[in-house]
């Protein structure tokens, strides 16, 4: 009767492995926090926190692209909604607290995403793309029409306020470590829900919905709820954005900054945790680098030759390829 | 002077010939984007770089070459076409088989690409082109003054819309064309050549472009941004129709421009976002676009 020995050791060393990997992965993510909560004093914190509203932006996109395998190319709606909504309850109501601002924002964004969800949700793939593009186009344009946001000057001057009425976010440590303690908050939710059974479900409708369908699924409601935590999660992101720079524009509306938030995902690494972290950091820091340089006036073109560069040759981003080559050579 | 719903009717005429002549480019855009994707399934998001390309291509070979109006109609439209083969060669091609939301990216990286080396050379200020001397001036229609580019442009729009549809519907070429995309692998048997005619494909839809960017030259402010503006509005237009339909896409875009105009003509504020909110509409009542079959 050797069986039995031999699968509670096999089970053994599956846990075991199961728990290295862990550990693994817990030191990992524990150097990277030490290392984001040393980094406002090497580095400018408004620009670490620049990098931080745009990762959790990202991350936001990527549970909807990169783990269900939808393409929405008007994400920019929801920052921005999120950054207005905020943008102009603080400016306008001295009473409120900065976080009450945030929710506020967020929950605009959520609601409309639910919107965008109603309507998109029964496309497909590229048609997906299209409609969200264009609803997030018809926001825009609402954007630009309405008085509250300043038109095309946008809104300046958002104060930044206390936190619980009791944390002056004027100063620019503060500030981090509260945007900080927000994006890590929402990278565990996400992490969270990638693994849970939803986040089972998900994955599923990704690599193949019609069998997803045929077990029993309903596919429609699954997506419409990643696409609106995806979209309440970018709300989040713009509504810290307008706090962290006192700002919000245009800018966040136009789909060009629906096209951004794909390119940094795409080069981070879609589908994988790390990933939109890594390219919103990458994109960003380019950005800013290229804006310093001699050539400044190159950006687009530069981030339109990633774009095709990563669609062509590394399709698994920064992060997938790292951890292809991890997989291929270290066992 | 006689008024509709308390608007003069000369206005009201203006802003519908306005509308109906914003409507002829989008049913040229439109109709491009739905060859493009509804017979090679790419989304084409390089289209309004192609469509600037095509004004641009105008105006620069009328300064520095000294090529009028008439020869541009053809030249620019025929260069343009090359170029997007050869997009089509080296970069589409690499990607074809594959999730067609790559095709997306990569376009989109191309239009950032030109757009970028463009507006590095000309800034993004408009660049001017005179109107052809044989359409200078118009003609009195009672109501209203109708200048002759815009009756040209009118005119032009529908024939080659309609060339299109025929061509791609009614001949035998449209019947390889149409077959090749419904089963690659048995029309290669047949001893077609598919890989060519995909790039022909994509070269004529990036010409129908182009040929609207050398229409728009002499009366649109001609920049390296122009296409950028025009394509979200064309990609909802072709939404609207039902993707892939080319009579929709035709039709829509036409109508489309006239809903603009009339909306610019009652309540301007909204001008600019109606499109958008017909297509919310229409995608309520009829997800498939008001002439696309089930997708």
């Amino acid at each position: 009767m050797n069986q039995p020995v031999n699968q509670t050791e096999i089970k053994r060393a599956i846990l075991e492995q199961q728990t290295a990997d862990a550990r693994k992965k817990m030191i990992l993510n524990g150097v990277l926090l030490a290392i984001l909560l040393v980094a406002p004093f090497v580095m400018y914190p408004v620009f670490l926190m620049k990098i931080l509203c745009f990762a959790l932006f990202a991350v936001a996109f990527n549970l909807l692209f990169g783990f269900t395998g939808l393409l929405s190319f008007g994400h920019a709606a929801f920052l921005a909604a999120g950054g207005y909504t905020t943008g102009y309850l603080l400016s306008n109501f001295p009473g409120l607290t900065t976080e009450m601002g945030i929710v506020a924002g967020t929950l605009v964004a959520t609601l409309l995403g639910l919107a965008f969800a109603v309507l998109s949700i029964r496309r497909q793939g590229i048609y997906f793309a299209m409609v969200t593009l264009a609803l997030s186009q018809l926001v825009f344009f609402f954007f630009v029409q309405s008085e509250f946001t300043g038109g095309e000057d946008g809104m300046h001057g958002i104060p930044r306020g206390q936190l619980f009425g009791v944390v002056n976010l004027e100063s620019n440590l503060n500030m981090y470590y509260f945007v900080l303690a927000v994006f890590i908050a929402c990278y565990i939710l996400v992490q969270r829900i990638v693994s849970s059974p939803y986040g089972q479900v998900l994955r599923s409708i990704k690599q193949n919905e019609a069998r997803a369908v045929s077990l029993g699924y309903n596919v429609n409601r699954y997506k419409m709820l990643a696409f609106v935590i995806s979209a309440a999660l970018a709300g989040l992101a713009g509504s810290m954005k307008s706090v962290v720079f006192q700002l919000a524009s245009l800018n966040d509306a136009h789909w060009h900054m629906s096209g951004e938030v794909i390119l940094m995902t795409l080069v981070g690494g879609m589908g994988t945790l790390l990933g939109p972290v890594v390219g919103a950091t990458f994109v960003v820091n380019i950005e800013y680098q290229l804006s310093q340089g001699p050539l400044r006036d190159w950006v687009d073109f530069i981030l339109g030759g990633i774009f095709i560069l990563t669609v062509l040759a590394f399709r698994s981003g920064i992060v997938g390829e790292i951890q292809k080559f991890m997989k291929k050579n270290l066992g | 002077m006689s008024m509709i719903l308390g608007v003069p009717v000369a206005v009201l005429s203006g802003q519908l010939l306005i509308g109906i002549i914003n409507g002829a480019f989008y049913a040229l855009l439109s109709l491009g984007l739905a060859v493009i994707f509804g017979l090679l399934k790419i989304i084409n998001f390089a289209h309004g770089a192609m469509y600037m390309l095509g004004a641009m291509a105008t105006v620069i070979m009328f300064d520095m070459l000294g090529l009028n109006y008439w020869v541009a109609l053809f030249v620019a439209p025929v260069l343009v076409g090359v170029f997007g083969m050869l997009i089509e060669y080296f970069l589409l091609r690499r990607i074809s088989g594959q999730d067609h939301i790559y095709s997306l990216l990569l376009t989109f990286g191309a239009a950032l690409m030109i757009q970028g080396v463009l507006t590095n050379i000309y800034g993004v200020s408009g660049l001017r082109y005179a109107m052809p001397d044989a359409f200078k001036g118009g003609m009195n229609l009672g109501f209203m003054f109708l200048p002759y580019y815009r009756a040209w442009v009118i005119a032009i729009a529908l024939v080659v819309c309609f060339g299109t549809w025929f061509m791609i519907e009614k001949t035998k070429l449209g019947a390889y064309l149409r077959a090749g995309t419904e089963d690659a692998q048995l029309m290669q048997g047949f001893g077609i050549n598919v890989p060519l005619l995909v790039s022909l494909t994509y070269g004529f839809g990036v010409m129908l472009a182009a040929f609207a960017g050398v229409l728009a030259a002499p009366i649109y402010s001609v920049t390296p941004v122009m296409g950028s503006h025009i394509l979200i509005v064309v990609f909802a237009v072709v939404v609207i129709g039902g993707m892939g339909s080319i009579a929709g896409a035709i039709v829509t875009g036409i109508l489309m421009g006239i809903i603009e105009g009339l909306t610019k003509t009652f309540y301007p504020p909204a001008s600019s976002a109606v499109i958008f909110l017909v297509m919310v509409v229409v995608l309520m009542f009829r997800p498939t676009g008001l002439f696309g079959k089930e997708a």
